[in-house]
């Protein structure tokens, strides 16, 4: 019996609740089925390419952006507040630690969600309402592997680069800041950023983005391969890819930043 | 229009479906299907909106599974296969879809391309190329092989889907709904399209409509489901013709046939 099924029977515990329960069911199924096809032959690399070229490369102006825009101001922001005590030296060192531990993880996954998640669900749904997706099975072509393994694996193989990006970008801008009010040299500006840097922060960073990347492409196939109600399904499957992603990255960060706490 | 002479072999049988159920909860769309299609036979499955038909063909084509009853295609039962053997029975099956189903995001080329480059991986470039004119050109769109779906009209769209399907020379076409929504002369064109198809190719095929005007110029059998059954079977005149069921004969006179 399918979820769908499920749902249509009267309520176990109440209505929502139990549709609740069977969409988290579904989406367990629906992950258990990406590892499964992810690691079977045959492997869809030309399609896997593409993909990594749409979330990377078409996401890397919104990046620079907001990363640049994200450093200067923070850097702005907290300028006051450490000269207060004459510790604007500290700067650099402040910027990064917050850019690498969390703005360029969080900011990247956040932006990436809207951009990328919202695509991929509007996509997906697109592709099921207009019969592409049966179009493609009567082809003997698998479209969970074709559609959906490329793009989750596209996602979480791209925020983490676009993080490394952000990162870089953003203290860029933190520099354009220090630099206009202190005259630092670029070398001296990395020289302080990097020294209270650790291999755990980098590390941190890169499994989280991993993970929210994994997360941005999984909710978004998900949503996008389960879409029904036609066009105005679409638009629910574009709407709830990026709200569910965005509450599960916030969660995920909560739940990362805590157990990175313990090996500090 | 009436459909021109055909070559069936009646001892062939391509399709065979026994005793088929299915349902959607309460809803029991399918109460005991029974039907044999032989090779180069055109079949006409007609009934109103809702009834079923689309369900059907999706059963044959493996995406659907049925609740009971078997459905032997080129004599196997496709709901025993396993994922790799629906796949190579898939190759002989085209489907044509009431959406056409074209990939949005490819050009009419890459549409055409895609089943062949992922299951004729031996064919050279120029191979494929003269594959997808070939199959372009029989459904007399040639000079939209650069076109994206979006630039083409619905009866253009409709014949670079079944153009997608004839690529792999399947040995069955499903026809969804294939003259919906399309004005009468483009689907006469199809209608048409439809019984070249089955000349060229020598195709055994279903054909799914509520449109008596396709049914008359495509089908050498017609097969009227109503409540999850066949009620009545046979050529366009015996299921029409004198002392019809009533509940066919409703339907007939709405379709203004003449």
């Amino acid at each position: 019996m399918s979820a769908k099924q499920k749902k249509a029977r009267s309520a176990v515990i109440s209505r929502s609740l139990d549709n609740f329960f069977y969409s988290v069911y579904d989406m367990g199924q629906f992950i258990v089925r990406f590892f499964i096809e992810a690691f079977k032959p045959p492997y869809e690399m030309r399609e896997l390419v593409r993909q990594c070229y749409m979330v990377g490369y078409k996401s890397l102006p919104l990046i620079t952006l907001t990363g640049f825009i994200t450093g200067l101001v923070f850097t702005k922001q907290s300028r006051p507040s450490l000269a207060e005590f004459g510790a604007t030296s500290w700067l650099p060192s402040l910027v990064s630690i917050a850019v690498i531990r969390a703005l360029a993880p969080l900011v990247t996954a956040l932006i990436a969600a809207g951009k990328v998640g919202s695509n991929i669900g509007a996509e997906l749904g697109s592709m099921k309402v207009t019969e592409q997706i049966d179009a493609m099975e009567v082809s003997a072509t698998n479209p969970f592997k074709f559609l959906v393994v490329t793009r989750v694996l596209a996602t979480s193989f791209m925020i983490p680069i676009l993080m490394l990006y952000m990162a870089f970008v953003s203290l860029m801008g933190a520099y354009v800041n220090i630099h206009a009010n202190e005259m630092t040299s670029l070398a001296s500006f990395f020289e302080n950023a990097f020294s209270s840097i650790k291999f755990l922060d980098f590390f941190s960073s890169l499994i989280k983005s991993v993970i929210f990347g994994f997360t941005i492409g999984i909710i978004g196939c998900y949503q996008g391969y389960n879409t029904t109600q036609g066009t105005q399904g679409v638009g629910k499957a574009a709407n709830t890819s990026v709200v569910t992603a965005m509450f599960l990255i916030f969660i995920e960060e909560v739940i990362i930043v805590q157990i990175t706490s313990w090996f500090r | 229009m009436h459909k021109p002479e055909s070559h069936i072999d009646k001892t062939k049988r391509v399709i065979s479906i026994r005793d088929l159920h299915k349902s959607f909860g309460d809803n029991h769309v399918l109460q005991g299907i029974n039907l044999d299609i032989y090779q180069g036979e055109n079949i006409v499955v007609l009934g109103r909106s809702g009834t079923g038909k689309s369900v059907l063909i999706k059963i044959i084509a493996g995406l659907l599974k049925p609740d009971t009853g078997t459905v032997q295609v080129l004599g196997k039962n496709v709901a025993a296969l396993s994922y790799r053997e629906l796949e190579q029975l898939r190759l002989k099956i085209g489907f044509s879809f009431q959406s056409s189903a074209l990939y949005d995001s490819m050009t009419v080329r890459e549409n055409l391309e895609f089943p062949l480059l992922r299951n004729s991986r031996h064919l050279s470039r120029a191979q494929v190329t003269s594959a997808v004119e070939k199959a372009l050109s029989a459904v007399g769109l040639a000079a939209t092989i650069n076109q994206y779906p979006a630039e083409l009209s619905g009866g253009q769209r409709k014949r670079i889907g079944i153009a997608r399907t004839l690529i792999m020379q399947p040995a069955i076409m499903l026809y969804d709904e294939p003259t919906a929504g399309l004005d009468p002369i483009t689907s006469d064109e199809i209608n048409s399209l439809i019984n070249d198809v089955q000349k060229q190719y020598n195709t055994s095929s279903i054909i799914i409509t509520h449109d008596l005007t396709c049914a008359k110029a495509t089908g050498d059998r017609i097969a009227v489901l109503l409540d999850g059954r066949f009620i009545q079977t046979g050529s366009f005149d015996e299921v029409f013709g004198s002392g019809v069921d009533t509940r066919i004969k409703s339907f007939y006179d709405y379709n203004f046939i003449t």
